[in-house]
């Protein structure tokens, strides 16, 4: 399974993530998403990661490949 | 025949106007953290990518149709080279270099994960010099350049951009805005007690 990943240094709270995924993340106070779990993404949500990773304003969000994590 | 490619023209030009005002109005806005209409940001932002790919397409009918209209006498190099056109060069090359923007703008935005957050966000601020230019373009250059409906429209455009800026200036808009209140499904509300496997996740608060 592709696990997300949330470039920390990169993120804006702009919290797009998290209504996209509320699956795998929830807001924090501050807009910012905290994982729920592992964030590793199961295939029903595959797609879901995918736009969440391509809208994301600030590019803070990746997929990274089981072997790489 | 003609007639046709003439109002097809003016009329792509217009609807690429109302769109880009469109576009860069919401992308004023999203920046100020709270979300327009009370829609979700991903909605907002949705709809500033869709609203700008549509405004491509309209502006490829602009060109193209007055590229094949035998009064607008557009040579190839027209579409691109802006200031080199015989007729009002210069409004008429406001309209190029505003093209020329919107594509660079669009193309780096599409390839914004290879090329990197820095070079796309830096594109992107011409989005400031590309709409006004657009604007200008819109009003010198038409037949319609002296017709109230064209200033009206042009004048609503302004407006629609002035006050998304000023939206985005007044005081409210700090570092960590409200966020929308939006629907979620009640079962992934954000819970009191997390999986205790989360692990990842330090409870500091
Ligand atoms: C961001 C890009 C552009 C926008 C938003 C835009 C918008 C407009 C608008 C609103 C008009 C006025 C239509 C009317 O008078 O009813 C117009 C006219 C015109 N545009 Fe553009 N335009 C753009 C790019 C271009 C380009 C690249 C060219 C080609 C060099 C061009 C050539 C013309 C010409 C020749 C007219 C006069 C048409 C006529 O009234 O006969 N435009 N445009
Ligand atoms: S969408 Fe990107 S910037 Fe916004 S909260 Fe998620 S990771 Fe951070």
């Amino acid at each position: 399974m592709n696990r997300l990943h949330v470039d920390w240094t990169a993120c804006d709270g702009r919290g797009l993530c998290a209504e996209l995924l509320p699956e795998l993340l929830v807001e924090d106070d501050w807009g910012y998403p905290a994982p729920r779990g592992d964030m590793s993404v199961p295939p029903a949500l595959e797609p879901a990661a995918r736009q969440a990773v391509d809208r994301c304003p600030a590019l803070a969000l990746r997929l990274t490949a089981p072997a790489s994590s | 025949m003609t007639d046709a490619l003439w109002y097809f023209g003016r009329g792509s030009g217009v609807v690429s106007l109302v769109l880009l005002t469109v576009v860069v109005a919401l992308g004023v806005g999203a920046r100020s953290g709270r979300t327009a209409f009370g829609l979700p940001a991903f909605a907002v932002n949705l709809v500033h990518r869709n609203a700008a790919l549509l405004a491509v397409v309209f502006l490829v009918g602009h060109v193209v149709s007055l590229f094949f209209d035998p009064y607008a006498q557009l040579r190839v190099f027209d579409l691109v080279l802006p200031f080199a056109g015989n007729y009002r060069p210069l409004w008429q090359g406001l309209g190029t270099l505003a093209f020329d923007l919107v594509l660079a703008i669009v193309a780096t935005s599409l390839l914004r994960h290879r090329l990197g957050a820095r070079t796309w966000r830096l594109v992107h601020w011409l989005a400031y010099l590309s709409w006004p230019t657009a604007l200008l373009h819109g009003l010198g250059t038409g037949s319609d350049n002296g017709a109230v409906w064209l200033w009206s429209i042009s004048a609503l455009c302004t407006a629609t951009v002035l006050a998304a800026v000023v939206w985005r200036l007044t005081p409210g808009f700090g570092r960590f805005p409200q966020r929308a209140p939006r629907q979620v499904n009640p079962r992934l509300l954000p819970t009191r007690t997390r999986p205790a496997e989360a692990g990842t996740l330090e409870e500091a608060r």
